[in-house]
């Protein structure tokens, strides 16, 4: 007697939470740096040790423990016989554990130098990388090492765990010049957060909980670090990408395109283009077997039917006809070098990226870079574990990004057609329309920022006043451009030097081609916080005028433009009474579906949270009497004798509601 | 719009999938990959938990169609009869897949049991023999495979695209590095890879996604009286008359359920209350035990598992 055994509910499941998000890190360091003992301790303060494993370590350190007996959580990691004996590994393991908050996915590299190659692999997957340092030695050529490839792979999330604390007595300045010494180096690589955290593995201070003897340090444990860190936003969601893994053809009823998405967001109903075909369609739907959706984004395999009998195949890439990706048959490209057999120039070898494969050549190498100084070298080759930049050929059309901005769609294997063996792995430069050899373009070093010899103490003088931002968001026809227009018409009364950017104008020109998606509104919103930002350097004001739907997108202006020049402006009125003063049309196309993602309409427009200043526009707006309202914190002096110092937005003037 | 429909609602930020979807799309991602790239690819089918989720995952990466895999079932004839039945009924007979039952007949016919045998002989010839014969005879250049890095330590090194030599053998020293989701699928005639979309999931993992899933399984993983008798620490269910008994052993009825299926003379259960999805779920979160002590198979040496896998066993 059998059953299927299937769960008579999904309500009554107690176990909560079922749900977790995800982070795969890297652990770089060496087994002197105590990167086994780091892991092992981890996973053991984490839980994720069962108790049986737990009595075997117990044993196991008694035997072989480095420990004096005392647990040797180095030991839960080690795998392989040979590396058992040898007290050495020699390839990417994967760990797993997870807390209340999150799963994690260890990819644990070994740190010879000879591993170049084990490094990069575990960093492909990574949205974060653990370097280790020992705090008696300090930052080593490896470590440096170590970040360079870290920051290649595009990792944005980089922790510096000083280990071993307990050696110079859980000091603040040795951690401290540790620190000083490395960020020195890390301004040269593309990492956006980095973390600094002291720790002790092997007595586990500051590994899952806050130690007693680092009272000095407050950024909160390691592990405390790791579920906190925010990766959301590493996703791409600006570029729709959609590789066709395998076209689903069942019966003659069905024709669908299988892949996972790279990148971006895609809905049902939108126009796509078909690459490097170039045949354009609309998405008919969005398949799975859990029914179909509206719409789908980054990481979500699915299956996409479209409205056209227009011919796909594997390999081919699914895009927006106003967003592509390169489509070209050369290309540059970082590689990093995997095999015994070093690189041979114009050779076919075979080529693999997230959409299908091709044959292609090496054609050069422009340079080779030192991965221990980071210096270009002239060479001939490519050897094992060495790194370059090369210019390759392809027999037919690929289609890619650069890697820096997609690391899905940009990067690629070269597989030796012979042998089979992965040769090396690559991820694509800038596409270089020059055919130059791009200086510049690949640079390691961070663009530069060019610091004007013009202080802005001084343009404030000459203008007046200080520079500031007015952001004034809310629904359409809520009032915004007439509010914007008004304002900047009496702050240039007052002597006030500066323009408005109104998100609608800034489609003319500067943000043409972008469309009303969600991450294309962002985009435009970004742009308009970048002109404001530069119109602010040069010590003008500016007034940026956006619907700006998204707490999100809102929050990231202040930080482009900067919070203390922001004012923040909302004007509150509620979609029934926008909708009534709309005279544009734009809400009647939206409800019939001409315009998709419409605030209000078919898209949540979510209120902002600590606005400066809202402004009741529900009922009919006297303009007047708002522009008053909207100027009244800027100008406190005598209207009749202007005083220009005085235009600066005074938070404190604001009467409260 | 609906929440779920959509994985948002309208007009917020997208969050982090949550872990149980995105392994599923990177399982999906793999199955379709093998679909695409290789001409002979077959499904390990073991009838246990973690084929069962593969199962799953194949219906789904194919919708609306059915998955163009066959699946391969290595008979040891010593399988809880539950299984095969469970496998004739629902892989077969509900989803209408091909369902390739291998056995090895000179084995059955000379006898060959876990009782006199020893655990490691006995596999080799009643699972790893037929295993190489069936992937041999049948051409099969992708075996997929419901393996786990979490499973055994020595798996912690393995790849989701594990390369092995003609004689199905695996070097953990010959493996190819494997970066982001680009797989290298290319092999010689006569070469096999074996492919592991699970490689990221832990137990809770597919015991989470089996409860969200609603996936069908054999009872045998919920915790119903059955005969049994106490073999050091393990509870050997007497699941038919082949069962041999030692002096003074007489079965007697407990409750209990399995964490891992396999021959049963050589499964051991546990003693549990847990006769939910759910309350396996909870439980597993509340017992912390490693789940591979229930077969006697692993426990022969601390590396056998390498060997095995050298061997070509998974």
């Amino acid at each position: 007697m059998t059953s299927l055994t299937t769960p008579a509910t999904r309500q009554d499941l107690t176990v909560k939470p079922c749900e977790k998000d995800l982070l795969r890190f890297i652990t770089c360091g060496s087994v002197d740096d105590g990167k086994s003992t780091l892991i092992g301790r981890l996973m053991l303060d984490a839980g994720a040790v069962y108790s049986d494993q737990l009595v075997a370590l117990q044993s196991e350190s008694r035997k072989h423990g480095t420990n004096g007996g005392e647990i040797d959580t180095a030991l839960l990691l080690d795998g392989l016989e040979d590396e058992q004996q040898q007290g050495i590994t020699i390839d990417v393991a994967y760990r797993y554990f997870a807390t209340q908050k999150r799963k994690f996915i260890i990819a644990d590299t070994p740190g010879h130098e000879q591993f170049t190659r084990n490094m990069a692999t575990g960093a492909s997957n990574a949205d974060l990388a653990i370097l280790l340092v020992d705090a008696t030695k300090g930052v080593l050529t490896q470590t440096k090492r170590h970040a360079f490839i870290v920051s290649l792979l595009g990792i944005k999330h980089v922790i510096l765990a000083v280990n071993k604390m307990d050696l110079v007595d859980y000091d603040e300045a040795a951690f401290e010049s540790i620190c000083q010494d490395f960020k020195r180096f890390a301004a040269k690589l593309e990492i956006t957060d980095l973390r600094l955290v002291p720790l002790s593995a092997r007595h586990g201070d500051n590994v899952a909980e806050p130690s007693a003897k680092m009272l000095w340090y407050a950024d909160g444990s390691l592990l405390h670090q790791l579920e906190s860190v925010y990766v959301g936003s590493d996703q791409n969601l600006r570029d729709f990408r959609f590789p066709v893994q395998w076209v689903n053809r069942p019966d003659e009823t069905f024709r669908g395109f299988s892949g996972t998405i790279a990148s971006g967001v895609i809905r049902a109903g939108e126009e796509i283009v078909v690459l490097p075909s170039g045949k354009r369609s609309r998405v008919r739907s969005i398949v799975t077997m859990d029914g179909p959706l509206e719409e789908a984004a980054s990481s979500k395999s699915c299956t996409l039917t479209l409205e056209d009998e227009i011919d796909v195949t594997r390999g081919d890439m699914i895009c927006r006809p106003g967003n592509r990706p390169h489509v070209s048959r050369h290309a540059e490209a970082m590689l990093v070098w995997m095999s015994e057999q070093t690189l041979k120039f114009d050779r076919p070898v075979w080529f693999k990226n997230s959409a299908g494969r091709a044959v292609g050549e090496v054609e050069s190498l422009r340079y080779e870079v030192d991965v221990n100084s980071l210096h270009r070298k002239q060479s001939q080759t490519l050897g094992l574990n060495s790194i370059g930049r090369c210019a390759l050929s392809f027999h037919e059309p690929i289609a890619y990004d650069a890697y820096a901005r997609n690391r899905e769609t940009g990067a690629f294997i070269l597989v030796d057609r012979i042998t089979h063996e992965t040769l090396a792995a690559g991820m694509f430069l800038e596409h270089d329309v020059s055919g130059e050899s791009g200086e510049g373009l690949a640079d390691f070093q961070r663009a530069r920022v060019i610091q004007s010899h013009v202080a802005l103490e001084r343009r404030s003088q000459r203008h007046g006043h200080e520079p500031f931002t007015v952001l004034l968001t809310g629904l359409p026809a809520s009032g915004k451009t007439t509010v914007a227009k008004q304002l900047e018409q009496r702050l240039f009364e007052l002597g006030a030097i500066g323009v408005l950017v109104d998100g609608e104008s800034m489609r003319q020109g500067l943000s043409k081609g972008l469309g009303f998606s969600i991450e294309e509104r962002s985009e435009n919103l970004l742009r308009g916080a970048e002109v404001a930002r530069l119109l602010n350097d040069a010590g003008q004001f500016c007034i940026a005028s956006f619907c700006a739907p998204e707490e999100a997108t809102r929050q990231k202006f202040l930080e482009i433009v900067g919070r203390h020049r922001v004012f923040h402006v909302h004007l509150d009125a509620s979609v029934a009474a926008c909708r009534a003063r709309d005279t544009t049309g734009r809400y009647a196309a939206a409800e019939n579906g001409q315009i998709k993602g419409f605030p209000g309409v078919d898209f949540h427009y979510q209120s902002p949270l600590s606005a400066d200043l809202t402004i009741d526009t529900q009922e009919q707006i006297d303009v007047n009497e708002l522009a008053g309202c909207v100027i009244a914190p800027f100008h406190r002096g005598d209207a009749a004798s202007p005083d220009r110092s005085k235009v600066v937005p005074d938070r404190d003037a604001i009467i409260p509601e | 719009m609906d929440r779920t429909q959509s994985g948002r609602g309208r007009g917020e930020a997208w969050p982090a999938p949550p872990h149980l979807d995105a392994l599923e799309s990177e399982a999906i991602h793999i199955l379709r990959e093998v679909a695409a790239a290789f001409e002979n690819p077959v499904l390990l089918y073991s009838i246990g938990k973690d084929s069962s989720v593969l199962l799953h995952l194949m219906r789904k990466a194919f919708f609306p169609g059915k998955p163009p895999i066959p699946l391969l079932h290595i008979d040891s004839t010593w399988e809880f009869r539950e299984m095969t039945e469970f496998r004739e009924r629902y892989a077969r007979q509900e989803l209408g897949l091909r369902v390739i039952v291998k056995i090895n007949e000179e084995g059955r016919a000379a006898g060959v049991n876990p009782f006199d045998y020893g655990s490691n002989a006995y596999t080799e010839v009643m699972r790893t023999l037929p295993l190489k014969e069936a992937l041999t005879e049948y051409g099969f250049d992708a075996a997929i495979g419901g393996g786990r890095r979490d499973e055994e330590r020595s798996r912690a090194k393995e790849r989701i695209f594990s390369f092995r030599d003609r004689s199905h053998r695996w070097d953990p020293r010959n493996q190819r590095p494997e970066l982001w989701s680009i797989y290298n699928t290319w092999r010689r005639p006569g070469e096999c890879l074996r492919v592991f979309p699970l490689s990221n999931w832990t137990e809770l993992d597919v015991w989470q996604y089996i409860a969200r899933e609603m996936v069908p399984l054999p009872e045998l993983y919920l915790a119903r009286p059955r005969p049994v008798v106490q073999r050091g620490h393990d509870l050997i269910v007497v699941d038919d008359e082949r069962m041999r008994l030692v002096e003074g052993e007489h079965p007697e009825i407990r409750t209990v359920r399995f964490r891992t299926l396999g021959c049963y003379p050589v499964t051991g259960a546990v003693e549990s209350a847990a006769a939910t999805i759910e309350q396996v779920v909870q439980e597993l979160i509340e017992t912390r035990h490693s789940e591979r002590q229930g077969r006697a198979i692993d426990r022969d040496e601390a590396c056998a598992m390498e060997r095995k896998k050298r061997e070509g066993y998974f």
